[in-house]
C-alpha cells in the first residue's frame, strides 16, 4: 500500500477539523449557559468583576477631582460614598455640603507629611470646561463590569447630556434600563432628558409615570426606595401637568414630593398656589384629574 | 572612578542582552495602544484615562526591571564564581557595590528614557501639549526613587539567600511604602502605647518613596513641583542611598564569597 505523504495527511486532518467544527458550533452554544451577548470582562472574571466595578466607580470620582481624594484612612471617605456631588454644580446644596466634606486634609502633622504635600494635589477642585468628560471611561467600565450599579448611568447620562452628547447620554440609560428594568432612578434621568434636552415632555411624561409607578412597587414591596428620587419625579412631573393645565393633577403630585421633600414648606407655598388657581377657574374648564 | 563605571558598563550591556525590558516595555505598549484606541461615548478628546494606565505600568514596569535586575547581580556572580576573578583585578569590595549600583541604576535611567518618551508621543498625540519640563521632572524623581529601591535590594542580595526570596521581600517592602508610608502617622495615632511610638518611629525610618510619585500632576495638568522641593527630594533620597550601600557594604566585606 502506498504511504501517504506529510502534507496529505495534514490536509486530511485539516478538513476533518473543519468539517467537525460545521457540525459542532452550532451545538456548542447550547452547551454553554453563557450568553452570546456575553461580553469580554464577564466572561475573563465571572461575577468577581463587580468588585471591580466599584473601584473604577470611585476612580471616575477620583478624576472628577483631580486625583484629590481621601483615602481609607481618612474620615471624609465615608462622605464620598454619597455621590449626589458628582452630578452637581458649583453653589447647588448638594455641591456646597460636599465641599465641606471633603476638607479632609487638616493641617500637617509633622515634616514629612508637610514636605510631601508639596507632590500630591491638597486642593478640592470638581473638573469643569468640558473636562468632565474624562470621568466616562472609568464610568463606562464599571457599568460594563457591574451593569446593576444604577449610578454608573445616571452620572454619564448627565455629564453626556450636559456635553451635548444626547443621543450616547439615550443609548447608554437605555442599555441602563435593560439590564435593570425597575429602576425608578434611570427612568427619572431618561425623562429628564426628554424634558430638558430633546423637549419632548410627552415622552418625558410617560418616562416620568412609569417611574413612580415603578418606585411604588418598590415601596411595596418593603424595598425602602430612594426618597430623594420620588421628590424629583414627582415636582417634575407636577410642573408638566401644571403647563398641561391638569391643576388637581398636579396638585396630587406636590402632595406626595411633600412627603419625601428636605424642604416642605415650600411645597406646600406651591400647593397652595395652585389651589388658589383652580378655586379661581370656572367649573366646566377644569379638566379632569387622571 | 573607572572600576566603578566599568563594572556600571556590564550591567548595562546585561540589560539590553536580557529580554525583561523589552518585553516590559511591549506589555506597556501593547496595553496603551489598545486602551488608547477604545472610543467612549464617540469622543476622541477624553485622554487622561489613558495617561493614567500608561504611567502605572510604567511605574510597574520600572520596578520590575529595578528590582529584578539588582536582585541578581551579586548571587549571580557568586553563583558562576566570576567573583573571583573580579576580585582579583584588583576591585575592591566596596567598587562592586558602588559598580553594580550604579549599572543598575543608570539601567534604570535609560529604561525610563524609552518608557517616557513612549509616553510623551502618546499622550501629546491625543492632547496635542507637550508639557516637557513637566515630563522631565517626573522622570528625575522616578529615576532618585528608583536610586532608593537599588540601593535597598542590593542590600538585601547580599543578606537574602535567593534572588528570588530578596525580590519578593523587597517588592512587597517597596509596595508598602507607597502605599502606606503616607498614612503610616495617621495609623500611628489610632494606636495605643507603646504601638503608637513604634508606628511612628517606622514612620521617620522608612524611605518616604511616595514623595517621588507625581503621576496625578501629570495626569490632571497640574504644574510643576518647585525645584527647591525637588533639590531636597534628591537630597533625602541621596542619603538614603548612601545609608544603604554603606549598609550593603558592611555586610559584604566580611562575607564568605563560596556557596
Amino acid at each position: 500500500m502506498k504511504r501517504l505523504g506529510p502534507y496529505l495527511i495534514l490536509l486530511l486532518l485539516l478538513a476533518a477539523c473543519f468539517s467537525l467544527a460545521t457540525v459542532l458550533e452550532p451545538r456548542a452554544s447550547g452547551w454553554s449557559q453563557r450568553a452570546q451577548a456575553d461580553n469580554i470582562l464577564k466572561v475573563l472574571f465571572g461575577d468577581g468583576r463587580r468588585l471591580f466595578a466599584n473601584h473604577f466607580f470611585v476612580q471616575a470620582d477620583v478624576s472628577f477631582h483631580s486625583g484629590y481624594y481621601p483615602s481609607i484612612f481618612d474620615q471624609a471617605r465615608a462622605a464620598t460614598k454619597d455621590t449626589r456631588h458628582l452630578t452637581a454644580k458649583e453653589g447647588e446644596p448638594a455641591a456646597e455640603e460636599h465641599e465641606k466634606q471633603m476638607n479632609f486634609l487638616g493641617p500637617p502633622r509633622d515634616w514629612i507629611e508637610r514636605f510631601g504635600r508639596h507632590f500630591f494635589i491638597t486642593e478640592h477642585t470638581h473638573l469643569q470646561g468640558n473636562n468632565e468628560r474624562e470621568i466616562l471611561p472609568w464610568l463606562k467600565l464599571s457599568s460594563e463590569l457591574d451593569p446593576q450599579m444604577i449610578e454608573t448611568y445616571t452620572v454619564a447620562a448627565y455629564w453626556l447630556c450636559d456635553l451635548g452628547k444626547v443621543k450616547e447620554a439615550e443609548e447608554f440609560l437605555r442599555q441602563g434600563l435593560l439590564n435593570n428594568p425597575d429602576s425608578y432612578e434611570i427612568l427619572f434621568a431618561l425623562g429628564r432628558l426628554y424634558y430638558q434636552d430633546k423637549h419632548d415632555p410627552a415622552r418625558a411624561r410617560n418616562v416620568w409615570q412609569l417611574g413612580l409607578r415603578k418606585w411604588s412597587e418598590q415601596e411595596a414591596a418593603g424595598k425602602k426606595p430612594d426618597l430623594l428620587v420620588l421628590d424629583q419625579i414627582a415636582v417634575n412631573l407636577s410642573r408638566l401637568e401644571e403647563k398641561e393645565g391638569n391643576l388637581a393633577r398636579a396638585i396630587a403630585l406636590l402632595e406626595l414630593s411633600k412627603k419625601a421633600s428636605p424642604s416642605p414648606e415650600a411645597l406646600q407655598q406651591q400647593i397652595d398656589e395652585l389651589k388658589q388657581k383652580l378655586a379661581a377657574r370656572p367649573p366646566a374648564a377644569a379638566p379632569q384629574a387622571r | 572612578m573607572n572600576t566603578v563605571l566599568a563594572l556600571a558598563g556590564v550591567v548595562i550591556k546585561e540589560l539590553y542582552r536580557r529580554k525583561d525590558f523589552y518585553v516590559l516595555f511591549v506589555l506597556t505598549a501593547v496595553i496603551t495602544l489598545v486602551m488608547g484606541s477604545v472610543s467612549f461615548f464617540n469622543d476622541a478628546k477624553i485622554v487622561r484615562y489613558v495617561k493614567e494606565i500608561a504611567l502605572l505600568l510604567i511605574w510597574i514596569s520600572a520596578l520590575v526591571i529595578a528590582i529584578g535586575t539588582t536582585a541578581r547581580q551579586i548571587p549571580a556572580e557568586r553563583e558562576n564564581r566570576t567573583i573571583f576573578p573580579l576580585l582579583a583585578k584588583p576591585v575592591t569590595r566596596g567598587q562592586v557595590i558602588l559598580g553594580k549600583f550604579a549599572g543598575c541604576w543608570l539601567a534604570c535611567g535609560l529604561a525610563l528614557i524609552v518608557f517616557y518618551l513612549f509616553f510623551g508621543v502618546v499622550s501629546g498625540s491625543r492632547e496635542h501639549y507637550w508639557p516637557l519640563l513637566n515630563f522631565c521632572q517626573a522622570l528625575w524623581l522616578q529615576w532618585v526613587m528608583l536610586g532608593i529601591v537599588v540601593a535597598l535590594v542590593l542590600l538585601g542580595s547580599v543578606v537574602f539567600a535567593a534572588p528570588s526570596s530578596n525580590g519578593t521581600i523587597s517588592f512587597i517592602v517597596i509596595l508598602g511604602i507607597l502605599l502606606l508610608g503616607r498614612h503610616l502617622n495617621q495609623v500611628a495615632l489610632q494606636q495605643p502605647e507603646p504601638l503608637r511610638s513604634v508606628v511612628y518611629a517606622l514612620y521617620f525610618l522608612i524611605p518616604h518613596l511616595e514623595w517621588y510619585d507625581v503621576r496625578d500632576l501629570i495626569v490632571y495638568d497640574r504644574g510643576l513641583v518647585r525645584w527647591v522641593d525637588c533639590g531636597l527630594a534628591t537630597l533625602y533620597a541621596a542619603l538614603y542611598v548612601a545609608l544603604l550601600l554603606f549598609g550593603a557594604w558592611l555586610v559584604f566585606r566580611r562575607k564568605p564569597l563560596n556557596l
